[in-house]
């Protein structure tokens, strides 16, 4: 890796992500902005709050000359100050969100990144602070803070299925947790609880691929996991089908029911559908609470 | 070579590999189809299933059992299987090949002519020498026999004849041969007297073998004519299964094409070995009719011509007096009707009406006088070629038609009032008949003395009489007299034509004479006194294979032989033409009856094709393929791997395999017939497509617009445009091509040059448009000028010139003198003056070419400047502003001009001498 064309090469190829995943998710917030426009809340930072006369500990710079010219006297623009809510956000990046189906490439890793991306996007615009789980990357505002996340999200995880971090998880946050939740159900049970305990709320988002949902296959198979660390033979394909999806359902309604008992909002999403739906439900799960 | 029935094998000891197909059967039965991975994160839900059958992991037993079948079939292939192989016989000596070269060989002629080139081969191959003799062509000279090889280089100079040997002459030739040798018989299956002598003497010389087809023979007899219905009889040598074959009526239509006339099943009964159709044909059609043939058998026996015994003549019968009731017997048609009735067909009606069939023969009793217009039109059909016979009466004897000049339609002046002869108020006896002169069409038949004349009309004595007469009383007076009227002739029997003149419609002598006028049709096989001292030149030759050929210069033949002798070498049989009509000598007379061969139980007789060999090999591997063709299909559908896109290419893998790819030319056919229907019902402008569907959607918008000006604007009201397809429509449908020019456009191909050019030379103008403004710079040309000159090197284009001033472009219409499209201003090239064009003073234009300039070649992009939408909404910008606005309606001017200029041609050109016709008139 010494060669610095290769290593250029590898750079770039890995930046390459950001600027789409920026784009798109920003594509998909604007969606989201527009539908819940005039709906303000007060308490956005930037927002304008007053003006008050200069006092004499004001500085020069701080005075309004556009509305001072229209009065004899000097005046400030004050702002809104507002406490912003911080919102954790955890995208699975392990190795099963690669899976994809679809013919346009959609995999359930870049609907599950984007999606997070928008709704951070969305959080971020309306003056919250955003950041992940785990210490990495504590929460913060600003626009810098979305180019930190992508270049977070953009990292892989080696691990077949992956599993939320509860460590650097704030008090009475919010969070957002999106994945298959194929894996292992135990730790996201203890996760959430041990959230619930700390008087986390949020929103589960289960991605998963029109595949996964119909299991459309047929005849001798061995099915693997992305790693291929998993992996299981059957002579007729077909016959699993029933008993496959009798197993999903279960593990939906598992994760319903949790999210009930914790008080988080749980939601299953397709990368067959439209991106959009999935992140007005995000916005509107989120703001129930925040 | 190991045979099993009629199968044998090349490599048999290859089967021995079938021994290993049940070892096969249990290795196959053991190994599971492979497995797919396939990556499923959802794998994590499946752990700990188990599936609910375990048998599945063995193949399925009839995937097993195709398997086994394509690698059975793949060793006996291999192994070489030959139907029906065959064992050579081994000969020595010389060997004759006789063939009987009849019509009958004719049916399957080609089958024959190869069964004898393998048998000239293998003697070839064994070392004898051979001899090849037809017996419808025997050698002058004996045998000679040669090598085998040069003797079948002869075959095929070797033709079956429209006959059959003459027995004697085979018999004699046969009786005469000389040496020892085989003799290998290739005979047509049909019985006849010489068959056993020629065998007995080709038996004393050596072994014969026989080889007979076991194809059937079918033969029709003659044509006849009975009771109104044509009745046509087909025979076959014996009785056996029932059969239906068709006979079909051959003749040219009025359009003088020959086709099927008329066509019927003959059907045999399972006992009879002949079937007998009778065919209703109208007249007309009847007349036409020259051939009967059953079809799907070419063979001169499946083929009888008929000659004039089948067409009937159409005989008018006009009667003077039809509105007066009178006892039958009196009619004045009565006799006529009587004696024409079986052998012509009547034709009734009015005059004016029977006139417009067109008949034969009309026959007036007791006519006087015509209308004129109806006299004319007599004339007129007499003179095409018609015979009008009169009869006398006393409506003819009290009129004074030809009485004191010679009426046209009379052959005779008349003389008034006739005469009365041996009745109660006259003296002397009734007269009888004076024996026919030998130049007169009755010369030869016998005068009955029991017809005897009590009143006629009288000739008067004229120059010309003696020439006229052609039947005369016995004291010299005139009976019948005829002249001729161009190419017709008219003719005058100076009684009446019932019984009340004479007693000649009585008797026979009345029929025969109708006979010689050729007013009924004649008997059907003429015998030989009455063709004595003829010559009959052949015009058609029927050939063995039943093709009529034109004769050629082949000799007549005297009449006696026609009616005697049987088709032979020196009379082929065919369509013989006399002075006033013609004979068909047929193949199959009226009595022939056809018998099979009966060989001797010695003689071995052999069919030609039961012994064919049959190469097997090519065949069973092709089954070995298909087969392992569909188990591939098979295992991917067990395998799951047989879904979407797959599955859909095996599908037509497999159809393509069945042959089953569907036709779509007939649809073509029709669409191409509703483009012509369109482009002709009303002015079409057309436009030719590019394929870049942009421009093409352009040309059409732009054409739409112009239609609509040329709708609003003129009495041109052209329909919708179409686009054209050069290579696959008809273009002369469309007076206008518009041709908008992309730079990657295809060249066309040689044959739409060729429609192309024929468009352009038959008056067609094509509009070509490069869009892009610069044609007419010299030295910068565009992508698309690069490439109109590529399209137009091929294209038969006058010398071009920009359009002059006075070109007749500039005012077929409205006046002009720009031609903007979307773009401004460039020049537009037309085709060039003659060089000899001069302005003569005191007139604004010159008089230029006369005709449409083919070609247009502009860059203007008139259609972007032309099109509308549905609506009528401008598509495309020109311009800017009012000037702009004005721009696109001089586009339009200039589109309507092009288009008058295509349908109107260089009228306004002829304008130019306006002032010289005026002054003219003025005078």
């Amino acid at each position: 890796m010494s060669d610095p064309n290769l290593l250029r090469h590898g750079a770039e190829e890995l930046s390459a992500p950001f600027p789409p995943l920026l784009v798109e998710a920003e594509h998909l917030a604007t969606t989201v902005l527009l539908g819940n426009h005039g709906r303000r809340r007060a308490g956005l930072g930037d927002d304008f709050w007053q003006y008050r006369p200069a006092m004499p500990f004001d500085e020069a710079r701080m005075i309004d000359w556009r509305r001072s010219g229209r009065a004899d006297t000097a005046f400030v623009r004050e702002r809104e100050w507002q406490i912003a809510q911080s919102v954790m956000l955890w995208v699975d990046q392990a190795a099963s969100m690669s899976f994809g189906s679809l013919k346009d490439g959609t995999t359930k890793g870049w609907r599950a990144k984007v999606l997070g991306m928008a709704a951070s996007l969305l959080m971020i615009r309306a003056g919250e602070r955003v950041g992940l789980t785990g210490i990495s990357l504590p929460p913060r505002g600003g626009e810098p803070q979305l180019q930190r996340i992508a270049a977070m999200l953009s990292e892989g995880d080696e691990a077949d299925y992956g599993r939320p971090e509860t460590t650097g998880m704030l008090p009475q946050s919010r969070a957002l947790f999106i994945s298959d939740f194929l894996g292992d159900i135990d730790p996201v049970e203890e996760t959430l609880t041990e959230a619930a305990d700390r008087g986390v709320r949020g929103a589960l988002l289960q991605v998963l691929d029109p595949q996964e949902e119909a299991f459309p296959f047929d005849g001798r198979t061995i099915f693997e996991s992305m790693t291929g660390a998993l992996r299981h033979e059957t002579l007729k394909a077909g016959d699993l089908k029933t008993a496959y999806l009798d197993r999903l359902a279960e593990r939906k309604d598992r994760l319903e029911t949790l999210a009930r008992r914790t008080g988080w909002q749980f939601m299953t999403h397709h990368t067959g559908e439209s991106a959009a739906t999935a992140l007005l439900w995000l916005h509107g799960a989120l703001e129930r609470r925040v | 070579m190991w045979t099993i029935g009629p199968l044998g094998f090349a490599a048999p000891w290859l089967l021995l590999g079938l021994v290993a197909l049940p070892v096969l059967w249990i290795l196959l039965r053991a190994v599971p189809p492979a497995p797919i991975r396939r990556r499923f994160p959802g794998v994590a839900l499946l752990l700990g299933l188990s599936d609910q059958e375990t048998q599945a992991d063995r193949t399925p037993w009839w995937l097993l059992l195709l398997r086994m079948l394509a690698v059975a079939a793949v060793i006996i292939g291999f192994a070489g299987p030959v139907l029906n192989p065959q064992d050579e016989t081994p000969g020595s000596g010389p060997l004759l090949v006789l063939v009987d070269g009849t019509w009958a060989d004719a049916r399957d002629w080609d089958r024959r002519s190869d069964r004898i080139d393998a048998a000239l081969a293998e003697a070839s191959r064994q070392g004898r020498t051979a001899a090849l003799v037809s017996l419808t062509e025997l050698p002058a000279d004996g045998l000679s026999f040669q090598a085998a090889d040069a003797v079948a280089q002869r075959l095929p100079s070797l033709e079956p004849r429209a006959w059959e040997p003459d027995d004697t002459a085979v018999v004699d030739w046969a009786e005469g041969l000389e040496g020892s040798f085989d003799t290998f018989w290739v005979s047509d299956g049909l019985d006849r007297e010489s068959r056993d002598p020629v065998l007995e003497a080709l038996e004393s010389r050596g072994d014969v073998t026989v080889f007979e087809s076991p194809r059937p023979i079918i033969a029709l007899r003659p044509a006849r004519f009975e009771d109104g219905t044509v009745s046509v009889t087909a025979i076959r040598p014996e009785p056996g299964t029932p059969a239906e074959r068709t006979v079909a009526a051959m003749g040219l239509d009025p359009g003088g094409v020959e086709r099927r006339l008329a066509a019927a099943d003959v059907t045999f009964e399972a006992d009879a070995t002949e079937a007998e159709l009778q065919l209703s044909l109208p007249p007309e059609l009847r007349n036409r009719v020259t051939r009967f043939e059953i079809e799907g058998t070419r063979t001169a026996g499946a083929v009888t011509l008929t000659d004039d015994a089948l067409q009937r003549r159409e005989v008018a019968l006009i009667a003077g007096r039809e509105d007066r009731e009178e006892l039958e017997l009196l009619a004045p048609l009565h006799y006529l009707r009587e004696a024409l009735e079986p052998t012509a067909d009547l034709v009734d009606g009015d005059l004016t009406d029977v006139l417009l069939a067109n008949p034969d023969v009309i026959v007036f009793a007791d006519v006087a006088q015509l209308a004129p217009g109806e006299a004319e039109d007599v004339r007129a059909w007499v003179e095409d070629g018609g015979m009008l016979l009169r009869f006398a009466g006393p409506r003819l004897a009290a009129s004074d038609v030809s009485r004191t000049e010679e009426d046209p339609l009379m052959p005779v002046r008349l003389r008034a009032g006739g005469r009365t002869v041996g009745g109660a108020m006259s003296w002397g006896e009734p007269k009888t008949l004076a024996p026919f002169p030998d130049d007169s069409p009755f010369a030869g038949l016998p005068v009955p003395d029991d017809v005897t004349v009590n009143a006629q009309v009288m000739a008067q004595p004229d120059p010309t009489l003696a020439d006229r007469v052609i039947a005369q009383l016995a004291d010299g007076t005139p009976l019948v007299t005829a002249k001729d009227v161009e190419q017709g002739q008219v003719v005058l029997v100076h009684v009446t034509a019932n019984a009340e003149w004479s007693t000649l419609p009585l008797s026979g002598l009345f029929v025969q004479i109708l006979e010689r006028l050729a007013v009924s049709t004649r008997p059907a096989v003429p015998e030989a006194e009455d063709l004595e001292g003829t010559t009959w030149s052949p015009e058609e030759v029927l050939t063995a294979f039943g093709r009529i050929e034109d004769a050629g210069t082949l000799p007549g033949v005297a009449g006696p032989r026609l009616a005697e002798e049987e088709p032979g070498p020196g009379l082929p049989p065919g369509l013989y033409a006399g002075e006033d009509r013609r004979i068909a000598l047929n193949v199959i007379d009226e009595e022939r009856t056809l018998a099979t061969t009966s060989w001797p139980a010695r003689i071995a007789v052999e069919g030609l094709d039961v012994t064919r060999e049959t190469i097997l090999k090519g065949w069973v591997l092709g089954a070995a393929l298909a087969l392992l063709l569909i188990d591939i299909l098979a295992s991917l559908a067990l395998s799951g791997r047989l879904r979407g896109p797959r599955a859909a290419a095996a599908g037509v893998a497999l159809l393509a395999m069945l042959g089953g790819m569907p036709q779509g030319a007939q649809a073509q056919d029709g669409e191409g017939d509703q483009l012509a229907v369109r482009a002709t019902s009303e002015v079409v402008l057309a436009h030719v497509l590019t394929g870049d569907p942009e421009i093409d959607r352009t040309a059409e918008a732009g054409l739409r617009g112009l239609s609509n000006t040329l709708f609003r604007r003129t009495s041109i009201e052209p329909a919708a445009p179409l686009g054209v397809d050069i290579e696959e429509d008809e273009l002369a449908f469309f007076p206008i091509l518009y041709w908008p020019i992309t730079a990657d456009q295809p060249l066309p191909s040689a044959d739409a040059y060729d429609k192309l050019n024929r468009y352009l030379r038959s008056g067609g103008m094509i509009v070509f448009d490069t869009r892009d403004a610069d044609i007419a710079g010299f030295g910068a040309s565009s992508p698309e000028g690069r490439r109109l000159q590529a399209i137009a090197q091929p294209l038969d284009i006058p010398p071009l010139e920009p359009l002059p001033q006075d070109h007749v472009l500039t005012r077929t219409f409205y006046l002009l003198q720009d031609f903007p499209g979307r773009h401004a201003g460039r020049e537009v090239w037309v085709e060039a003056a003659p060089p000899d064009a001069q302005q003569v003073e005191g007139m604004p234009f010159r008089d230029l070419n006369d005709g449409v300039t083919p070609v247009v070649i502009g860059g203007n992009d008139w259609a972007a400047a032309w099109a509308v939408d549905e609506q009528g909404s401008y598509l495309y910008p020109v311009g800017r502003g009012m000037a702009g606005e004005r721009q696109r309606e001089l586009a339009y001017r200039f589109g309507v001009n092009l288009v008058m200029h295509v349908l109107t041609g260089n009228y306004k050109s002829d304008q130019v001498h306006v002032p010289a016709l005026l002054d003219r008139l003025g005078q």
